[in-house]
């Protein structure tokens, strides 16, 4: 397991390559990328169980699916980190004839994507296939998933919520990004969706609740917690409570940095307040 | 003039039920959802015979198709099944971003496609669905005509790596394909020669055109029957060949000439040889309850349709 320093300093990289990619190409969401980039890098680094190289069949390995893929900053930088493509590549997000689409997708072949996302609500259903597939070729690693608290207001998630209890899915983690906020305001003045917890409970579903979801430590215990109550029958929900725009000021607890790039003056704020640790792409 | 004979009527959809079947038997890593339908897909032998292959989603379109696309993760060749407006329309944008922009070997497979459904009216009768399917990337495109058909396109695409669209219906119609043919995607049948006029037909038409074949040779006009099962890809080398011998084209589909099959040969025409053509199909509008004969005959979709449609474009060379 590497060391809670590299998994600091890892992190504080990944912010960086998020604001640099974002702000190349004056696009991209970086509010949502910031927000999770402690659990994706505790997930690719710690939690999931991966193997060398990337294969679309992932047998005998964890796997995991971005459903609100418009995280793709944070979601290519980690991937990037973790050895699937060369860093050096983050330098092509959104720009024409690059394999780091605006949003995640296969089409391009980019290792470590499985699945596109960005039309939201798609990945529970897609996540819960993978992990039905794994039963069946009787491997025993599990599923992750992560999804955004707004991207709920899909039905598609509610037919694959009730699905997954009724049909015993007990190989999934699905982790929802409880950080309230989307593109037109909080969730609570958009579409007040209620107990979250409540819901993925009447629908069978175990969950655990992450208070802290930008504490790394707090990820990686309530993570292993839940990776417990996999195979007993039911499948295991985590909300990660975060804050949009950890990390950067400015961009904190607002919806205002969901969809928007930091001008050349921003950009330098964000930096300064993320100095440079593994090196920058 | 080579002429076609049935001895029993069958519905397309059992022939999918029989080929899934078999593939239960064949293919290890072929498995099947269906939401809510087993009965009308006729799914019931594969799913007594593979339990643990099945997956009943319940009234849930877009949950089963991203799941059938979450299942092809781990090497498993899913077959979803339900009716056709309900396996495109209902859930276009999930088969276009999970399926085909992923890439996705998903068969999705589509019974009581078009009017033939029948008296549950137009909420079911989905005229648009191969205009939908085709015009995604990658997808393939197939409408078949009868049972020994729609067995054999059951068998081949689980064979074909990449998504595709499989069509039938609801109606037992003639059976009049040999039961041991073998299914090549893309290759177009032509199952009578003529000289003056060339009929393409896909799907419940390819029967009317066979019987509207019959009433214009006693009238003079020999048709070339072309069964074109597969809309995407297109055999164009089979319609410009048949069209460069007979000068003039008919197609035919239970499907909205907006879309259909009739513009997918008319680019063609356009681009390699500009040639007369008539369309057979529905015409920009919805369907309505009704016996399946009843409304064939009250849209235009029969073999009195193809005659009348093949004798106006032998006019016009």
């Amino acid at each position: 397991m590497p060391s809670t320093q590299h998994l600091n300093d890892l992190t504080i990289q990944v912010r960086r390559d998020i604001l640099r990619m974002v702000h190349k190409v004056n696009s991209g969401h970086p509010g949502g990328s910031l927000g999770c980039t402690e659990f994706l890098v505790a997930l690719y680094n710690v939690i999931m169980t991966r193997k060398e190289g990337f294969n679309m069949d992932g047998i005998g390995e964890d796997l995991f699916f971005l459903s609100n893929g418009h995280i793709s900053p944070a979601f290519y930088s980690v991937l990037a980190r973790a050895g699937y493509f060369p860093v050096e590549e983050l330098n092509t997000f959104r720009l024409i004839d690059s394999r780091l689409q605006g949003h995640p997708t296969t089409h391009e072949g980019l290792p470590g994507v499985r699945i596109a996302s960005g039309s939201l609500g798609q990945g529970m259903s897609v996540a819960l296939g993978a992990a039905q597939a794994k039963k069946l070729n009787n491997d025993h690693h599990i599923i992750y998933s992560l999804h955004g608290d707004g991207e709920l207001q899909e039905g598609q998630n509610w037919e694959a919520i009730m699905y997954a209890s009724a049909k015993n899915v007990d190989n999934i983690i699905a982790t929802i990004d409880l950080n309230g906020q989307q593109i037109d305001g909080s969730t609570d003045t958009v579409l007040p969706m209620g107990s979250i917890k409540e819901k993925f409970e009447a629908f069978g579903w175990i969950v655990f609740e992450i208070e802290e979801g930008n504490n790394l430590v707090a990820i990686l215990n309530g993570m292993s917690e839940a990776k417990s109550k996999t195979g007993q029958g039911k499948p295991v929900c985590v909300l990660l409570k975060t804050v949009m725009g950890h990390g950067v000021d400015f961009m904190m607890h607002t919806h205002a940095w969901h969809g928007k790039a930091p001008n050349d003056e921003q950009l330098a704020i964000g930096l300064s307040q993320n100095p440079e640790t593994l090196g920058d792409y | 003039m080579k002429t076609y004979t049935y001895t029993e009527k069958k519905d397309t959809r059992s022939g999918f039920g029989a080929g899934l079947a078999e593939l239960g038997k064949t293919n290890k890593n072929v498995v099947a959802l269906c939401a809510d339908l087993i009965g009308s897909l006729k799914m019931d032998k594969f799913i007594e015979e593979n339990p643990e292959r099945f997956f009943q989603v319940g009234i849930a379109e877009a949950n089963m198709m991203g799941l059938a696309a979450g299942l092809t993760i781990g090497g498993k060749i899913p077959f979803t099944g339900t009716f056709a407006n309900f396996s495109t329309g209902r859930v276009y944008d999930q088969i276009r971003q999970s399926i085909a922009y992923s890439g996705k070997n998903v068969k999705i497979c589509a019974s009581h496609a078009g009017l033939t459904l029948g008296e549950d009216g137009a909420t079911h009768q989905i005229l648009e669905d191969m205009g939908l399917m085709k015009m995604l990337p990658g997808m393939t495109v197939i409408n078949t005509c009868d049972y020994n058909q729609t067995k054999a396109a059951t068998i081949a695409i689980a064979g074909h790596e990449g998504p595709v669209y499989l069509r039938f219906g609801r109606p037992a119609v003639p059976v009049f394909t040999p039961a041991d043919q073998k299914f090549e995607i893309g290759k177009a049948v032509k199952l009578t020669e003529g000289k003056d006029v060339t009929i393409v037909a896909t799907g419940h038409l390819v029967w009317e055109a066979l019987e509207a074949s019959k009433v214009l040779f006693e009238r003079g006009i020999s048709a070339e029957v072309i069964n074109i099962h597969t809309i995407k890809p297109l055999d164009e080398k089979a319609i410009l060949e048949s069209v460069s011998k007979t000068g003039c084209i008919v197609t035919a589909e239970e499907h909205n000439i907006i879309g259909g099959l009739g513009e997918s040969v008319a680019r063609v025409l356009s681009l390699h040889k500009p040639t007369p053509q008539e369309f057979v199909g529905t015409n920009d509008t919805f369907g309505e309850s009704g016996t399946p004969a009843q409304l064939m005959e009250k849209y235009g979709l029969n073999s009195v349709s193809i005659v009348s449609k093949a004798e106006t474009v032998v006019k016009r060379k």
